[in-house]
């Protein structure tokens, strides 16, 4: 399983790097050809990405493809890559989503090189985050795919794109360097226990860490990925940062990067420290509650509509959390389910906000009103995906978040049943704003001789509308994928990890039982 | 009583004798020059510091001890004697177009790197309180005199004076402290003051007390920690810019090879005693140099606060004192050294016969007139934040690491946001490079090419991002270089 003798998921992480490398070499050339040379690079890399889910076996189990070579011996600290069915999608997703916001962007006149540049290095990082096993290399990638993001935002956002990108940056470093100090502090908790140095994830797994000092470990850990998410109340430097992003700065960064800290919180906060994690269910279930409602309320009186997506994302994201945090089958499954789903649907909210931007330079609800008459197929694919971001049976929306709600109910009905009333109110906010924007009369001028969608910007979002409606009908195949790693998870952090355990076996784990997972989603097809 | 002069004692001083040499060699060369180029003068420096290192390269891994064990040349310094080389090899460098520019005719300048340069490497290979004297003294006045060389700027002669007159006073200092040490122990000698505290219990000795308080202080004059700070970013800013990158690097670097010699061969024993003033200092230091650097408009300025800054992280890493925190300090030192100097090759690159292009304002727009330097800055900023794939990330990942394992977890903590702190200053001059459009005061037109300020950054970018990606060599080598210093305990 090599693609041309070469490690797979070394390949997908580093090849956007030609395409970097020929951009930097190939001298100053015209903007036409940098925009090729960058879709031809992501389309490449998506490709070669894309066997990866043929590749894992979820019969198996466990962490597949794995490359492990030594990097700084002294340290144990390991070059060491491993995939599991989340990871393989979460890294198809974020290969998608580089492809379609390059191709989104096309229109992108200044500095194009360096933008290009900029994107095909955030990918690296991302997949870099998304597969690496080893805690020092995962936080090399982590810090890493900041800085793209962030010349992203300060290049080429709005007028606040600096502040924006500072406080961007600011925020997600902060939070992060008190993680790496909470990860040497495991780490000489794992030298302790067992003598030897290590930074791999999957030994760290294996070793039990005091009541006391998982209580710390968990909140440094939790910080710097709850920033990520963002949870309540550290969402603030996601709205600054989604509106004076560029479309494509958008997409990735509310397709991808939030995903980063719910995917730290499922691969390290979690597993590696059960017991916070459960003395500290009810504080984290509240605040995704808090940012659910939080995020929708504000939502409801959104004048912008970039600003709408991206408050709707800090309350889709507290889905998210919800789900992860009621630690049952349903509400895991429901939360990584949901993870994608949010990662499409917001995307290509991202993208339609976007389209309508380059033709009017204004993203105010007002300035808009009866586009529906000038751009049908626009209406059209901005009500499938606003559908499918409320959560309507047969979409994506709907199989994510049911599941989590029905996880969530089991563990505290109450969370339940206030989040499931933030998903009347996102059909009231996403369905008030369509309304404006496509209903009734052309009241503004310019609005009158908008063109309709060319063949490019269907072809963006033709893909993300297809996943819409295949999660949607039938998300079998992607529940089965996470089946194994889900039921780890659960094994995971429900073993007492303050005593000594049987050392679990990951790498080549013996096969999970996938009976009840299979069961649920086949309940709701 | 007779002494004998053998292989060894001519061996263990044979690095820096040959540096003084050549020195001696430039200042011949320079009364016979008679209105020619200064650049061959620079070549034969050049030639020196590489010959130096090759001769200190020799010495690796023998533990040459000469004259009595008052010169030794064991690894930790051979390992520092590299790091002063290359300050001296990235200083000779970009100084040739920059006296050119600036209009300095004295051939006197290479011979006083040469020179400082042989008293920072006298400092790392002594082990007697003296001779770390006599090497910190020729170090300091040749850089009195190297301060001072742009003698129609008023600001050069003021930081001139002002460093002349804080370096005599911290001198002082360190002298009071010696003779301290001295009087409670009878000896120079650092190893057998260091056994002297071993087992007499010399610790109720007052002397001993005023001794250890005086030669920090003296140290953290010379070192810029803060509360003794306060010289640092005049001389900086007034010094000729290739001079304040070498007192950047260098005589920091030199500060902490004897310091380390001093709190761990001498008074390792004491190290109970010691680490708090060492931890306040270490967090005061990393504190204020952080803070104050974000008000910095001139970049000079602003390097001087940072320089302090790392001082404090790399006071750190002493506080820790184990083998881990010590190697880092070396790692440290080397990937400083590298990023600091790429940076300087670029404000002296970017600067011109007119003009000295030092402010943040000069750069706008930077990194479109000119790619690959503007690339260059920002890899150098990340370095000095410390972002993984610099070597600046590994360095601090040592020090931390090694307060971490020993439980000093606040000062890892202090360490790790001041990292943050330092986000906003050196990101604000990529936030100039790249998120600015140019003014009429900035740079519009790429600056011509030049092959030794290209050789420099390519050099330090080479290193920084080596470092930075495999770093096991360099580790590898300087905690093989501290393990001597440790060998004692």
């Amino acid at each position: 399983m090599t693609f041309l003798g070469l490690p797979p998921l070394s390949l997908v992480i580093y090849f956007p790097l030609l395409g970097v490398l020929a951009l930097l070499f190939a001298g100053r050339m015209a903007p036409a050809a940098t925009r090729w040379i960058a879709l031809v690079t992501s389309g490449a890399t998506f490709l070669v990405s894309l066997p990866l889910y043929g590749w894992y076996d979820q019969a198996q189990g466990g962490f597949q493809l794995v490359e492990k070579v030594a990097w700084i011996p002294d340290w144990g600290v390991k070059y060491y890559l491993g995939m599991d069915g989340v990871s393989m999608l979460l890294v198809l997703l974020t290969t998608l989503l580089t492809f379609l916001a390059i191709l989104g962007a096309w229109n992108e006149e200044r500095h194009t090189r360096e933008f290009m540049i900029a994107i095909l290095l955030l990918e690296v990082g991302m997949n870099g985050v998304f597969l690496a096993l080893d805690v020092f290399l995962f936080y090399v990638f982590w810090e890493v795919m900041l800085f793209p993001m962030y010349f992203i935002i300060g290049i080429w956002g709005g007028e606040r794109r600096l502040y924006a990108a500072f406080k961007f940056v600011a925020y997600t470093m902060a939070a992060s360097v008190l993680m790496l100090v909470a990860i040497l502090y495991m780490y000489y908790l794992y030298f302790h226990a067992t003598g030897e140095f290590s930074m791999s994830l999957t030994d760290w797994y294996k070793v039990s860490v005091g009541l006391q000092a998982q209580y710390w470990l968990f909140a440094a850990f939790a910080l710097a990925f709850a920033v990520k998410v963002p949870m309540f109340p550290f969402h603030t430097w996601l709205p600054d940062a989604h509106v004076e992003a560029p479309t494509a700065g958008s997409v990735i960064l509310a397709g991808v990067l939030l995903k980063m800290g719910t995917y730290g919180f499922f691969r390290f906060a979690m597993p590696l420290f059960p017991q916070a994690t459960q003395d500290a269910m009810p504080v984290l279930i509240g605040l995704s509650v808090v940012g659910i409602m939080y995020g929708a309320l504000v939502c409801m009186v959104q004048p912008d509509m970039k600003k709408l997506v991206a408050y709707s994302s800090v309350s889709h994201m507290g889905f998210v959390m919800l789900g992860l945090f009621a630690l049952n089958t349903q509400g895991l499954q429901g939360g990584l389910l949901q993870m994608l789903n949010h990662g499409v649907s917001t995307g290509a909210l991202f993208l339609l906000v976007g389209m309508i931007y380059e033709r009017r330079h204004t993203k105010a609800i007002a300035d808009f009103g009866g586009l529906m008459k000038v751009m049908p197929i626009y209406a059209t694919l901005f009500l499938v995906v606003v559908l499918s971001s409320i959560g309507l049976p047969g979409m994506n929306g709907f199989v994510g978040e049911y599941l989590v709600l029905v996880g969530a109910y089991q563990v505290s009905p109450w969370a339940a049943i206030i989040s499931a009333s933030a998903v009347i109110l996102a059909a009231v906010y996403l369905l008030w704003m369509y309304q404006r924007v496509f209903f009734g009369q052309i009241t503004k001028v310019e609005n009158q001789k908008l063109h309709d969608l060319p063949l490019r910007e269907m072809a963006v979002l033709a893909p993300l509308i297809l996943l819409i409606l295949w999660v949607g009908v039938y998300p079998k195949p992607f529940l089965d994928k996470m089946a194994p790693s889900v039921a780890q998870f659960l094994v995971m952090t429900h073993q007492d990890k303050t005593q000594k355990s049987p050392a679990l076996s990951l790498e080549q784990a013996h096969p999970v039982s996938v009976s009840e997972p299979t069961s649920q989603s086949v309940e709701l097809q | 009583m007779t002494f004998q002069l053998n292989t060894n004692d001519m061996l263990s001083i044979l690095p820096f004798t040959l540096v003084f040499a050549v020195g001696m060699l430039v200042l011949l060369l320079e009364t016979l020059r008679k209105g020619k180029s200064m650049k061959m003068l620079a070549w034969v420096s050049l030639g020196g510091v590489v010959l130096a290192c090759v001769a200190n390269r020799q010495l690796l891994g023998q533990g040459l001890r000469g004259f009595g064990g008052s010169v030794v040349a064991d690894d930790y310094a051979v390992v520092f004697n590299i790091i002063f080389l290359a300050v001296a090899f990235f200083t000779i460098l970009i100084s040739m177009r920059y006296l050119e520019d600036r209009g300095i005719q004295d051939g006197e300048y290479y011979a006083l790197v040469l020179f400082a340069t042989g008293g920072m490497m006298v400092m790392a290979s002594s082990l007697d309180l003296l001779m770390i004297f006599v090497g910190l003294e020729i170090l300091s006045i040749s850089s009195y005199i190297l301060t001072g060389m742009l003698r129609r700027d008023h600001k050069s002669n003021e930081a001139a004076m002002k460093y002349f007159l804080l370096g005599a006073f911290a001198t002082g200092f360190l002298l009071y402290g010696m003779v301290m040490l001295y009087g409670a122990t009878g000896t120079i000698n650092l190893r057998e003051i260091g056994t002297h505290l071993a087992v007499t219990n010399l610790g109720q000795n007052p002397y001993i007390w005023f001794g250890m308080g005086l030669l920090i202080v003296g140290f953290g004059f010379k070192l810029s920690l803060v509360p003794f700070h306060m010289w640092t970013p005049d001389v900086y800013e007034g010094a000729p810019t290739t001079v304040t990158a070498f007192m950047s690097a260098g005589p920091k670097a030199a500060g902490f090879a004897a310091l380390v010699r001093v709190m761990v061969e001498g008074l390792g024993n004491l190290h109970d005693h010691w680490w708090l003033v060492m931890w306040i200092l270490a967090a005061l230091t990393m504190t204020l140099g952080n803070v104050v650097a974000i008000w910095q408009d001139n970049i000079k300025r602003m390097l001087a606060y940072s320089s302090i800054a790392h001082a404090g992280y790399i006071l750190a890493a002493l506080v820790v004192a184990n083998i881990e925190g010590l190697s880092a300090i070396v790692f440290y030192g080397l990937v400083y050294t590298l990023g600091n100097m790429g940076v300087f090759a670029i404000l002296v690159l970017a600067s011109d016969k007119n003009r000295e292009r030092v402010t943040f304002e000069d750069y706008r727009g930077f990194g479109y007139v000119s790619p690959l330097l503007g690339m260059a800055m920002l890899v150098f900023m990340l370095s000095l934040i410390g972002i993984p794939l610099t070597g600046g990330f590994v360095g601090k990942f040592q020090i931390f690491k090694a307060a971490v394992e020993q439980g000093y977890l606040w000062l890892a903590v202090v360490g790790v946001i001041n990292s943050v702190i330092s986000v906003y200053y050196y990101l604000r001059l990529v936030v100039v490079m790249y998120m600015q459009p140019p003014t009429g005061a900035s740079l519009q037109v790429r600056p011509p090419f030049n092959l030794a300020l290209t050789v420099a950054i390519a050099a330090s970018l080479a290193g920084v991002v080596y470092l930075g990606i495999l770093p096991s060599g360099w580790l590898d080598m300087s905690s093989r270089s501290v393990s001597v210093l440790m060998a004692g305990f």
